[in-house]
């Protein structure tokens, strides 16, 4: 159980509005990613539901009971955080039991679901260890197993991959992505990248600003982004915006067309352009074009094979069925 | 001396000469450089660890030096060796375990008070509050303050028993005002030493507060465990190296408390440390020898207290 309700929460800072009034729902079992740019609100967000910051007004539901002014102990919600938080002092044995001690869970309850959580994380050799002697990965899986240990009814995850490097964190979002569907309790994870948001969610919810831009699964935002920020903040690399006259020609004002949805070829095209970087990554090549008289680059996709280098006249057809047009404001047009 | 001083201080200022593989002198000379600049270093350090070691093996050499001999400057000076004679003087003195005794329970009352406190204290000057500023400086003042002069103060402005403040207090709520200095003379020492060495334990133990993660305290929070919990499982625990440090630096300096004593009880009253002891017999009994003994034994008291501390705390010293 772990539908999560939101109805009309805002935040003040002082005078500053963090996040303007916003409603949203998050249903039970469902892995909800929050994704934004960095001081977009969505850490806030999060926070305001675990209840480490009080709401400045409107209503947050737990399972259609009202936990607006819960202590966050209460809330039956567990915590990942960013620097882990592990306490230090503490064996991986005692951190993990830590919230059981707590709440007076007997000893031979705490040491069973230890063990199930050890086993689940890979954490069954370490357990006698403290955190400083672990690493990254593996403080992260303590972390993690302290939160599964106390069975909350949604578990709450506050950008938990940032800290890791590269291989590891692609490894540690598969990981979390398993524990979401051995358990099927309901996820909320806060993270700004958004290939961890494209890769991991049922739902995303792209925040700017404190404002919710749109809310969808990720195909859903891909292929129809509700507006400007949204299409650029989702895929990578990022959509070519295009103004002026070629948006005209499609009748808007400007018009998005992904990477990977424009053809390259050395002899004809609708758009040319000179090659200034080309990206080599094996399965892709990403070439980031210039002198095209539409916008500054237009980054296009082509397969790995692909050879042009700097300097080479390249040209551009991008996919008639997949444009976006936007209108002034930015917002989609149909 | 000096110029050798200049040529190596040169040729540590001249850019090193690219090392060349197929030029041995020039890798020579590199080498040699760093020689020379090594002995440079040696010779500049001489003499700050000579002065320090000097300002301690002179007067530990003289102490021990002085111990062996009976030594009345007053009463003939200088008389010859005597053995182990001021040792066993010193020791069988009915002074001297009530001394050893008064340095302990001086030692350590002003430790576990300064340590509480001192946590306390800087439990709450970390929290968010208005003139936070201002009020961490009046907490850092006490320990402006020289020890006589807040001994005296102590002494003439609280303590005294016909117009010291808190006479007057005693006597607001119609009590007989306590004669502290002597009634209660331990305790007094006590306190007006802990009040001029709480700053120092809330300073250290204020910056180490300073340095917990508030994630974690955060953690705590959603683990279900209440201010009181978060308090002993969390904060404890992180400052435990730092008391460890302000009990080894207090104790150092406890142990040789002297100014509070001479300018309040002059040591009657139980309140007789084995320093104080050890001033009576040099000053007042004119009796430097058996002084001297003194002195090697408050050596080995106070090496024996940092040993038992370092078994009961040092392990919290390790990373």
């Amino acid at each position: 159980m772990g539908r999560i309700t939101l109805d009309k929460v805002s935040k003040n800072f002082g005078d500053l509005q963090v996040i303007p009034p916003l409603d949203l729902t998050i249903d039970d079992g469902e892995f909800t990613v929050f994704v934004g740019p960095s001081g977009c609100g969505k850490s806030t967000l999060l926070r305001l539901i675990a209840g480490l910051e009080d709401v400045t007004s409107g209503q947050i539901r737990i399972d259609k009971q009202d936990a607006t002014h819960v202590p966050p102990a209460k809330r039956g919600l567990a915590m990942v955080f960013q620097s882990y938080a592990l306490y230090p002092h503490m064996s991986v044995r005692k951190n993990i039991a830590f919230p059981m001690k707590m709440a007076k869970v007997p000893v031979e309850e705490q040491n069973r679901r230890i063990e199930a959580a050890a086993n689940a994380l890979n954490l069954s050799d370490y357990l006698d260890r403290r955190p400083g002697q672990l690493s990254g990965g593996q403080r992260q899986r303590v972390a993690i197993g302290r939160a599964i240990v106390r069975e909350p009814s949604a578990f709450l995850f506050d950008e938990p991959l940032s800290n890791l490097d590269a291989a590891l964190r692609v490894g540690m979002r598969l990981e979390i992505s398993e524990l979401h569907e051995r358990l099927e309790t309901t996820m909320i994870y806060v993270t700004h990248d958004q290939v961890e948001a494209m890769t991991m969610a049922d739902k995303i919810v792209v925040l700017h600003a404190g404002v919710i831009e749109q809310v969808g699964s990720p195909l859903e935002l891909y292929h129809t982004p509700r507006n400007k920020f949204v299409a650029g903040f989702i895929g990578s690399p990022k959509m070519n915006f295009i103004e002026g006259e070629e948006a005209a020609k499609h009748g808007a004002h400007t018009i998005g067309i992904r990477p990977e949805h424009i053809e390259v070829s050395g002899e004809t095209g609708t758009w040319s352009g000179v090659v200034s970087v080309s990206e080599h990554l094996g399965s892709d090549t990403f070439f980031h074009v210039h002198g095209t008289g539409l916008a500054d680059t237009i980054t296009v996709r082509a397969g790995g094979e692909v050879g042009f280098r700097h300097g080479d006249r390249i040209f551009m057809t991008p996919r008639a069925d997949v444009i976006h047009k936007f209108d002034a404001e930015g917002l989609r047009i149909a | 001396m000096a110029t050798q001083h200049s040529q190596s201080a040169d040729r540590l200022t001249m850019a090193p000469p690219a090392p060349k593989p197929e030029s041995q002198p020039a890798a020579a000379d590199h080498q040699s450089g760093t020689k020379h600049a090594r002995t440079a270093a040696r010779l500049m350090m001489a003499p700050a660890v000579i002065l320090l070691l000097g300002w301690m093996l002179v007067p530990l050499t003289m102490t021990l030096y002085f111990s062996f001999k009976k030594f009345l400057p007053l009463r003939g000076g200088d008389l010859g060796w005597v053995g182990f004679d001021n040792y066993v003087r010193f020791v069988s003195s009915s002074a001297f375990w009530p001394s050893v005794q008064a340095t302990l329970v001086i030692v350590g009352g002003v430790l576990a008070i300064t340590v509480v406190l001192g946590v306390l204290l800087a439990t709450l000057l970390n929290q968010p509050m208005w003139g936070r500023g201002v009020v961490r400086i009046l907490v850092i003042a006490p320990f402006f303050v020289m020890p006589t002069v807040s001994a005296l103060v102590w002494k003439n402005m609280f303590m005294d028993p016909v117009n010291g403040l808190l006479a007057h207090v005693w006597r607001a709520f119609g009590a007989e005002p306590l004669v502290w200095l002597t009634e209660a003379s331990t305790q007094s020492i006590i306190l007006i030493v802990s009040w001029q060495w709480l700053p120092f334990a809330t300073l250290i133990l204020l910056t180490a507060i300073q340095s917990l993660d508030s994630e974690q305290l955060e953690a705590a929070e959603m683990d279900g465990a209440p201010p009181v919990k978060r308090f002993a499982y969390i904060t404890l625990p992180h400052l435990s190296r730092a008391i460890t440090v302000v009990l080894l630096i207090q104790t150092i300096f406890l142990l040789s408390i002297f100014a509070e004593i001479f300018v309040t009880t002059q040591g009657a009253f139980g309140t007789k440390t084995l320093t104080y002891l050890i001033f009576q017999r040099v000053l007042e009994s004119q009796n430097i020898g058996l002084g001297s003994a003194g002195g090697v034994y408050a050596i080995i008291l106070a090496n024996i207290v940092a040993i038992f501390l370092m078994r009961i705390v040092g392990k919290n010293l390790d990373a």
